[in-house]
């Protein structure tokens, strides 16, 4: 009896199986990372009643393991279709010669408007010319302030250049109390510096990125205010290990300014009392000599060149842009949209947290789209570090830091003398 | 006849041979010939990227600082760690095989808890009990007038707190092995010694410590050879900060390789702690058969 049922069940299941063969829709695989994943699944239904004849195959990987497991696909060819990626990563895939150029597409599709997209961060996706990722949503780095601290500092103004900025700070040190400080720079991370350093006009690599350009006179001002603000104690010389809990360090006043992203819009109302929360804003990030550049980072969609699937591929990035999916899906998340349009619904409008994300992202600048670029950074973090500590000068840093990258690009530059390689070396 | 006994004694331990040169063998070979590349993403991409670049990888790292670096925090580690791990671990077994120890079952329990325990989710509370501001570790200090001491912030104080946690972590483990070899230890040694007038402290020199030999051995090689490849605990504790001060060779080796994909350069740091290591435990066993130890 037991074993009739069981014949049953596995003719249930062919018949199951056949049902899903006899399927036609083109399948896309649509690989996503993180909690945006869980958030899509959501609007694809929706999708997918627009286009019948595709059917979107949603697998979600963690952050943590996503870009050894795309490597490790890539290896094994068994990349998806599609796949919203790292901004930082795409000058590595398309090095890997894994991407497929977007800019037939883009220009075939009616409605999708490049210019509406803020161009900084479009720029993230363009190698040599040519467009290989559509962003999808964005964050870029600025303050995050205490507004009662300011206030009680006498800062009347919002900082908007470095000399204003080196005010504030100063007058929020000397009343913010024993042991505590103006702003918070973690050193495990290299943001922060990186946002300083991007402000400059020269660029941090030089030569088609075949040597670091760390000599700079604008990467050593950018060093040098740095280090100023650990010298003055306006920054503790601390990672975010020693400081179990950002948000509620930054309600006790330990610091008043704190360089972070988007996400923390939503921390901080989350995590500080109900009596603090008129207390704290964002602000764009002052530059040198006013309003400067940040990060362009976040995460576009890509399509890898062995999708067999490229145009139902480009379907699903092409209806995820468009600006009313867009605005639900910042409902749902939180994501900052990366195009203008979005921005003119009433839930970012009238927003006042998003207000400097909104400006701050029309100055928003790429990082350097060589594939070693995250590791350059993790050395300009570590070399901060050690700037930070007092055991490298400003002149010091920038030499090692040089020495550092120029030898993590020599295969870089092996490569461009040779070019050996067809499919794209940036 | 002989050499049908041998025929018959490789084609047993065939099986087991087979596996380990499938899995064990090839692999290490495959490693030290990547070693001697410069196996990256672009080769990746393409192997014709790949170029053939003998030692090149070795000697890149014996001049790089990082490597030293980290080689000596490693060492730091080794040498710090080691025996205070193994004394403690012998300390702990000493009292529990006491015949006058209270609550035995409880505190073998207790001791050994830390070992079946999860290293992140340990971690997380070791950072804070040593939290700078609000760590249980500083406010016990405070008592006694001790000034706040950053403990995974402060270059100097970073790596000796990494050496506590993994020396709490682990010593329960060999605390186990001890008690087996204590308890294999004849009681009426102790008799005749004991009869010979012999103190507390000469019994446990001239009984205990030689009956223990090969057991101090065993632990010491092992413990060694684990302590070797820190990773786990600076990873989880301190990212390799402050300052690069708890960063190891396996670190390293992780960051090379599994971070920044340079499996070329990443084998070579492999295979440089793999020489280290051999040196070391063969410098031991051969320092244990000298004493007559084995």
């Amino acid at each position: 009896m037991r074993c009739c049922s069981l014949v049953a069940l596995m003719l249930a299941l062919m018949v199951a199986g056949c049902a899903r063969t006899r399927d036609d829709r083109t399948v896309v695989r649509f690989w996503v990372m993180g909690y945006e994943g869980e958030v899509v699944a959501k609007l694809l239904p929706e999708f997918e009643r627009q286009h019948p004849d595709i059917h979107v195959d949603l697998q979600i990987v963690p952050w943590l393991s996503a870009h050894e497991k795309l490597l490790t696909a890539f290896a094994g060819e068994s990349l998806p279709d599609v796949s919203p990626i790292g901004n930082t990563w795409i000058p590595e895939f398309a090095a890997l010669g894994a991407l497929e150029p977007l800019d037939d597409e883009i220009a075939a599709t009616p409605g999708f408007e490049q210019a509406d997209f803020f161009p900084g961060v479009w720029d993230t996706g363009v190698i040599d010319g040519r467009a290989y990722a559509v962003p999808w949503y964005v964050e870029t780095r600025l303050p995050f302030y205490r507004r009662d601290m300011l206030a009680k500092a006498g800062v009347k103004t919002l900082p908007a250049s470095w000399d204003e900025w080196r005010v504030a700070m100063r007058e929020v040190k000397r009343v913010a109390g024993q042991g505590n400080y103006s702003i918070l720079l973690p050193l495990n991370e290299f943001e922060p510096l990186l946002s300083l350093a991007i402000q400059q006009p020269e660029p941090l690599l030089r030569d088609g990125g075949r040597y670091g350009n760390f000599r700079s006179a604008g990467f050593r001002q950018s060093l040098g205010f740095y280090k100023e603000m650990f010298d003055r104690q306006w920054a503790p010389v601390v990672t975010n290990n020693q400081i179990s809990n950002v948000w509620d360090e930054f309600g006790k006043g330990f610091y008043s300014f704190y360089i972070s992203g988007p996400w923390n819009i939503a921390k901080f109302k989350e995590r500080l009392p109900a009596s603090q929360q008129a207390d704290w804003m964002t602000m764009p990030l002052p530059g040198p000599e006013g309003p400067g550049a940040s990060l362009a980072n976040g995460t576009s969609f890509v399509v890898f060149k062995d999708s067999p699937n490229k145009d139902a591929a480009w379907q699903l990035i092409a209806w995820l842009s468009s600006p009313a999916v867009q605005a639900e899906f910042h409902a749902l998340t939180g994501d900052l949209p990366p195009r203008r349009s979005p921005w003119l619904t009433p839930a970012l409008a009238n927003d006042p947290y998003a207000k400097a994300f909104r400006e701050q992202l029309e100055r928003a600048v790429s990082t350097p789209k060589v594939p070693e670029w995250e590791r350059i950074a993790t050395e300009m973090r570590l070399v901060g570090e050690q700037v930070a500590n007092g055991r490298l000068t400003v002149h010091q840093a920038a030499e090692e830091l040089d020495r550092r990258a120029d030898r993590i690009l020599e295969k870089r530059r092996w490569m461009l003398d040779h070019a050996a390689k067809p499919g794209g070396t940036p | 006849m002989r050499s049908s006994h041998s025929l018959a004694g490789w084609l047993f331990a065939a099986p087991a041979l087979t596996v380990i040169v499938v899995f064990f063998g090839l692999p290490v070979l495959a490693a030290l010939a990547l070693s001697l590349t410069d196996f990256d993403i672009y080769a990746l991409a393409d192997i014709n990227n790949l170029r053939f670049v003998g030692v090149d990888n070795y000697i890149g790292l014996l001049q790089n600082p990082m490597f030293w670096k980290s080689l000596g925090n490693t060492v730091y580690f080794v040498v710090v760690g080691v025996p205070l791990s193994v004394a403690l671990s012998l300390g702990a077994a000493l009292l529990l095989h006491s015949r006058l120890g209270r609550f035995k079952g409880f505190f073998r329990t207790a001791f050994f808890a830390p070992v079946v325990t999860t290293v992140v989710a340990v971690a997380v509370i070791w950072r804070y009990l040593f939290h700078t501001k609000y760590g249980l570790v500083n406010w016990g200090l405070s008592w006694i007038g001790i000034d706040p001491v950053d403990w995974l912030g402060d270059p100097t104080w970073a790596m000796p707190t990494i050496i506590l946690f993994a020396v709490w972590k682990n010593f329960g483990y060999n605390m186990i092995v001890f008690l087996a070899g204590l308890q294999s230890i004849p009681e009426d040694l102790y008799e005749a010694a004991r009869i010979d007038g012999a103190s507390r402290w000469a019994q446990f020199r001239h009984v205990t410590l030689p009956q223990l030999g090969p057991v101090l051995l065993l632990v010491g090689i092992l413990t060694m050879a684990g302590y070797f490849q820190l990773f786990a605990e600076p990873y989880v504790m301190t990212q390799g900060g402050p300052l690069e001060s708890t960063k190891s060779v396996l670190y390293l080796m992780y960051e090379e390789g599994f971070k920044w994909w340079n499996l070329g350069n990443a084998s070579a740091v492999a295979f440089l702690l793999f020489v280290l290591m051999t040196v070391v435990t063969s410098g031991l066993l051969w320092f244990a058969r000298k004493r007559g130890v084995e």
